[in-house]
C-alpha cells in the first residue's frame, strides 16, 4: 500500500485507477502489456537458445515446436568447438577491457588537464575533440583505417594488433565530455587545499578528484566496454582474416554464420549472448540509470 | 554586494594557493607544462585517429591511386560516383530505412515510454525487457532474425503456414518500392534491437513532467489524449526533438543491419543496400578493385549530407524554441 502511495502523478490520477472501473482496466492494461513484452522480447530471446537444442529436423518442422522434444546439447557443444568461441571470448574481452584501461588513463588524465589545470589553450584543444562528435564514425572508416595500416610519421601498422581497437577509442570526446564535466562540479577549493598541503598534481588526481567521481567512471567504463563489445565494422576491418583468430565475439559468429549450419550458429549465437545478459543483469542499475543520468540530462 | 566582496575575497585567496604553489610566473608555467603532459595521450590520440583522418578523407576524396602512384584527380572520384547507379539507389534506400524507421523505431519507444510510465507494478521487469536486446551482441540478434525471417526455414513462415496465413519472403522479397518488405523487415529487426536506449530516455524525461500539469489539465476537462497532446509531449519536447536529430543521424548510418541480414545489403537486386554499405564495397569488398578514392568521396558526401542536416535541424530548432 505504501508503495503505491510514493509513486508520482503521471499522466492518470491514482483516484482513477482505485475505482472499480479503473482498477478493472488497469488490471487488463497491465496483464496485457506483461504478456505483449514477455513474449515480444523474450520470446526471440528463448528460441535463441531453444533452437540451438532441436535437432535439424525439429528445428524446421510445421508447426514449430516450443519446446525442444528430444533436446540436443551436443549442438552447443559442436558450436563451441566450430565456431572457436572461447578464442573469440577472449578476444573481445581482451579488446574491451584492454580500451577500457587506455580510455581511463588518457581520457581521465585528459579531462583532469582540461578541467583543473587549464593549461593555454586548453579551450581550443576541447573544442577540436568536441567538434569530432559532429562527424559520425562510420563516414571516416576508409581513412582511418588506411591510417591505421600505416601511421604518419612513425610508419607502424597496427592492424591485426590489439592497439588498432584500443589506441582509436581513446578519441572519445563524449567520454572526455562527461568526465571535464563531472570534474569541474569539484568545488576548487577542496584541489587548492591540497595543493597547500604539498600534494603534487597526479597525487590530487589520485586521491581527491578521481575517489570523489567513481559515479561517472562507472559510467564512462560501461559505455567503455559496452561499445567494444557491440561494434562491428571497426574490428571487421582491422581484426579478421588471422589464424589463430584475433576477432571478436561479434564479428567471429558472423564470419562462421558463411559457413556453419544454421542451428549451430544459433548455439553459437545463444553462448555469446550469456556473458553480455550476465553482465547486463548484474549491472542493470548502473547501465541504466548511465544511460539517463550521464547520457542526456544535466 | 556584500557577497560579491566575500566571494571575490575566496578567489583571491585560492589564487593565492595556486601562485603557492611555485611563483606567479613560474606557477603558471609550469602548470602549463603539466597540463600538457596529462593532455598528451589523448591529444595524440586524437590526432592520429580522428583529426587526421577527418582531414585525409577531404584530399584522398580529390585524388587517384594507379599503379600504386597517388596523383591529383579534381573531381573525377566525385564524378564516378554521380555516375554508379547504385550511389543512387543506396541513397533511396538509406531515406527509406530512415523514413521507415521513424514510424517504427521513434513514435514505438515514446509510446511504449508513456504506457511504461503508467503502470505501479512490474516497472523494473518490463524496463530491463525493454533493454535486454540493447546488450545482445548486435551479430547474434540479427543472425537470430536471419534465422527467423528464412523463407522455407524460418520461424515465422512457420508460424504463419500453422495458422493458414500467407506467408512472405521477408528480408529476401524482391521489388523496391518506397515501402518494401525487404526493407521492412531490416527495420524490424533494428527496431527490435535498439529501442531500449531511446526508452528509457524518454521514461526518465516523462518522471521529469511536474505532476500538477496533469491535475490542472483535467480541470480544465481533458481526456487522455488532450492530456498527451497538451502537456506530455511539450513538456518532453526538448528530449523529442534532440533524439530526432540524433536518430536520424544514425539511422542514415545503418551498416550492420543489412551486412548481416541480406549479405552485405545485396538482398534482391540490391534493395537494402545502405550509403554506409556502398561506402565498404568501395572500398573493402569490389574483388580486386577496391578504390579507397572513391569510397572516400561517398564518406565526403555523407558527411556533407549529414552536417547540413544536422545543422539546419538545429537551426530550425532553435528558432522555435526562442
Amino acid at each position: 500500500m505504501a508503495a503505491t502511495n510514493v509513486v508520482p502523478r503521471t499522466l492518470i490520477s491514482s483516484a482513477a485507477l482505485s475505482r472499480p472501473r479503473g482498477r478493472l482496466i488497469y488490471g487488463i492494461v497491465l496483464t496485457v502489456v506483461i504478456v505483449v513484452f514477455t513474449l515480444a522480447f523474450i520470446g526471440p530471446i528463448y528460441f535463441l537458445f531453444s533452437d540451438g537444442l532441436k535437432s535439424t529436423q525439429e528445428a524446421i518442422q510445421v508447426p514449430p515446436t516450443i519446446v525442444p522434444a528430444h533436446p540436443h546439447p551436443a549442438t552447443f557443444v559442436h558450436a563451441w568447438d566450430e565456431v572457436g568461441i572461447a578464442k573469440l571470448l577472449f578476444n573481445t574481452l581482451y579488446y574491451a577491457f584492454g580500451a577500457l584501461a587506455f580510455q581511463l588513463i588518457f581520457d581521465v588524465a585528459a579531462a583532469y588537464a582540461l578541467s583543473k589545470l587549464r593549461p593555454a589553450l586548453g579551450n581550443v584543444i576541447f573544442a577540436a575533440m568536441l567538434a569530432t562528435l559532429m562527424i559520425p564514425a562510420t563516414v571516416l572508416v576508409v581513412p582511418q583505417y588506411i591510417t591505421v595500416a600505416s601511421l604518419p610519421i612513425l610508419h607502424l601498422n597496427l592492424i591485426g594488433s590489439p592497439e588498432a581497437i584500443w589506441l582509436p577509442s581513446v578519441a572519445n570526446a563524449f567520454n572526455i565530455f562527461l568526465l571535464k564535466r563531472f570534474f569541474d562540479s569539484i568545488p576548487r577549493e577542496l584541489t587548492d587545499a591540497a595543493a597547500i598541503d604539498g600534494a603534487s598534481r597526479l597525487r590530487i588526481l589520485w586521491s581527491i578528484v578521481l575517489p570523489i567521481s567513481r559515479p561517472i567512471l562507472g559510467v564512462v567504463s560501461i559505455f567503455a566496454v559496452v561499445a567494444v563489445w557491440k561494434d562491428f565494422l571497426w574490428p571487421l576491418l582491422v581484426e579478421q582474416g588471422y589464424s589463430p583468430s584475433r576477432e571478436t565475439l561479434n564479428v567471429g559468429i558472423w564470419q562462421a554464420s558463411q559457413t556453419v549450419p544454421q542451428n549451430v550458429i544459433i548455439a553459437a549465437s545463444a553462448i555469446a549472448a550469456v556473458p553480455t545478459l550476465l553482465f547486463f543483469l548484474i549491472f542493470q542499475r548502473n547501465i541504466m540509470s548511465g544511460l539517463t543520468a550521464g547520457g542526456l540530462k544535466g | 554586494m556584500a557577497d560579491v566582496a566575500t566571494l571575490s575575497k575566496v578567489r583571491r585567496g585560492s589564487e593565492r594557493a595556486r601562485a603557492l604553489a611555485g611563483g606567479r610566473f613560474g606557477g603558471q608555467v609550469r602548470r602549463n607544462m603539466s597540463g600538457y603532459g596529462f593532455l598528451a595521450g589523448a591529444v595524440v590520440c586524437f590526432a592520429f585517429f580522428a583529426w587526421y583522418p577527418m582531414i585525409r578523407e577531404i584530399i584522398m576524396s580529390f585524388q587517384k591511386t594507379q599503379l600504386g602512384v597517388t596523383s591529383w584527380a579534381g573531381l573525377a572520384n566525385y564524378d564516378h560516383i554521380f555516375h554508379d547507379p547504385t550511389f543512387w539507389l543506396a541513397w533511396r534506400n538509406t531515406l527509406e530505412f530512415t523514413l521507415l524507421a521513424l514510424v517504427l523505431g521513434y513514435a514505438v519507444p515514446f509510446f511504449t515510454a508513456i504506457l511504461l510510465n503508467e503502470l505501479r507494478h512490474a516497472r523494473g521487469y518490463l524496463r530491463m525487457l525493454v533493454y535486454l536486446p540493447v546488450m545482445l551482441p548486435p551479430a547474434s540478434a540479427l543472425l537470430l532474425f536471419a534465422y527467423f525471417y528464412d523463407p522455407t526455414y524460418g520461424l515465422f513462415n512457420r508460424i504463419l503456414h500453422a495458422v493458414h496465413l500467407p506467408t512472405s519472403q521477408w528480408v529476401q522479397a524482391p521489388g523496391s518500392g518506397f515501402v518494401s518488405m525487404a526493407m521492412v523487415s531490416v527495420v524490424i529487426a533494428a527496431t527490435w534491437m535498439n529501442m531500449g536506449g531511446a526508452t528509457l530516455i524518454y521514461l526518465a524525461a516523462l518522471q521529469n513532467i511536474p505532476g500538477e500539469l496533469y491535475e490542472a489539465a483535467e480541470i480544465d476537462g481533458a481526456g487522455l489524449w488532450a492530456k498527451i497532446r497538451h502537456v506530455t509531449i511539450p513538456q518532453t519536447r526538448l528530449i523529442l526533438s534532440m533524439l530526432l536529430m540524433l536518430q536520424i543521424v544514425a539511422t542514415m548510418q545503418m551498416f550492420v543491419e543489412a551486412f548481416v541480414l541480406t549479405n552485405g545489403g545485396a538482398g534482391v537486386g540490391n534493395n537494402t543496400l545502405s550509403v554506409v554499405n556502398l561506402i565498404y564495397q568501395y572500398a573493402f569488398a569490389m574483388s580486386g578493385a577496391s578504390n579507397y578514392n572513391a569510397a572516400s568521396a561517398l564518406g565526403v558526401v555523407l558527411m556533407l549530407a549529414l552536417a547540413v542536416f544536422s545543422g539546419g535541424y538545429l537551426w530550425v530548432t532553435r528558432e522555435r524554441a526562442a
